[in-house]
């Protein structure tokens, strides 16, 4: 294969009913691409999450995939309040959620800290009251 | 075990699933109300029990290919997370034992964790 294939995502902020379609959406795209079942596991989780980061903090945001011979990328870009202490919004445990967030079994402040896990390479930055941007790469670990 | 024989030991119901679906082999489980959690330690292939009945635990089972859901503690899930269950082929049993007795009968009838214990939170292997 010697393709690269590009899809781009929106995705609603506040919108919890559709939360994980986006993530759903991705994970077939890559099924019907034949990736490999770790790789599709680790990317999807890091999509889903990512995808619910907008959903439960931002306004709005676009989910950016690209897939060529080698990697996946993910670029996430919100529109919302950013993120003022990076450090402590990895930690796993650390957590802003609100009370509807975490009855839905999410906002345990594993979000950030699980993309990071699935990623390869995991880049963030964020400036406060503009949004936040998540780079992840995930190596396809072969050349198929 | 089958999911047919997980049905029969935990006298759960169907609510959502076909023939096809019980003759599936089931090896490993995971036991959680936090999602963020299962999907950070849940393997494919496996059972999700839990306690929520949201949409998104449906999405969850679906990210992570699991091979079922139970939900436990007698919980009927809506309407809209049936439909979705079924749309994205994810059985859903419902049983009346609770998490601790759920998890239980399980394992004495061989099902294992996804992950035996967590071995510090940096070192967890996904």
């Amino acid at each position: 294969m010697n393709t690269t294939y590009k899809k781009s995502l929106a995705v609603e902020g506040g919108n919890f009913d559709n939360a994980g379609m986006a993530s759903i959406e991705i994970k077939k795209i890559l099924k019907d691409l034949n990736i490999h079942d770790d790789i599709l596991r680790k990317t999807a989780i890091a999509v889903y999450e990512s995808e619910l980061n907008i959903i439960s903090y931002a306004r709005n945001g676009r989910i950016n995939l690209i897939v060529d011979d080698n990697e996946i990328s993910i670029d996430v870009q919100d529109e919302g309040p950013g993120i003022e202490d990076i450090e402590l919004a990895m930690q796993p445990g650390y957590s802003t959620a609100t009370e509807h967030i975490r009855q839905m079994g999410f906002g345990a402040g594993m979000g950030l800290y699980n993309i990071k896990s699935c990623s390869d390479r995991f880049e963030i930055s964020s400036t406060v009251n503009v949004g936040t941007h998540l780079k992840i790469i995930i190596n396809r670990g072969n050349n198929l | 075990m089958t999911l047919g024989e997980v049905v029969k030991v935990l006298d759960a119901k169907l609510l959502v699933g076909e023939d096809r679906h019980l003759a599936i082999e089931v090896k490993t489980a995971f036991s959680a109300d936090l999602m963020s959690d299962v999907l950070a330690f849940a393997k494919s292939g496996s059972l999700i029990l839990t306690g929520l009945t949201t949409p998104q635990v449906v999405r969850t089972a679906s990210i992570l290919d699991a091979i079922a859901l139970i939900i436990v503690r007698g919980k009927t899930p809506p309407q809209d997370t049936l439909k979705l269950a079924h749309e994205l082929d994810i059985p859903v049993l419902s049983t009346n034992y609770i998490l601790f007795e759920t998890s239980g009968r399980l394992y004495a009838n061989g099902i294992v964790g996804c992950v035996e214990k967590i071995g510090g939170i940096n070192n967890s292997k996904l």
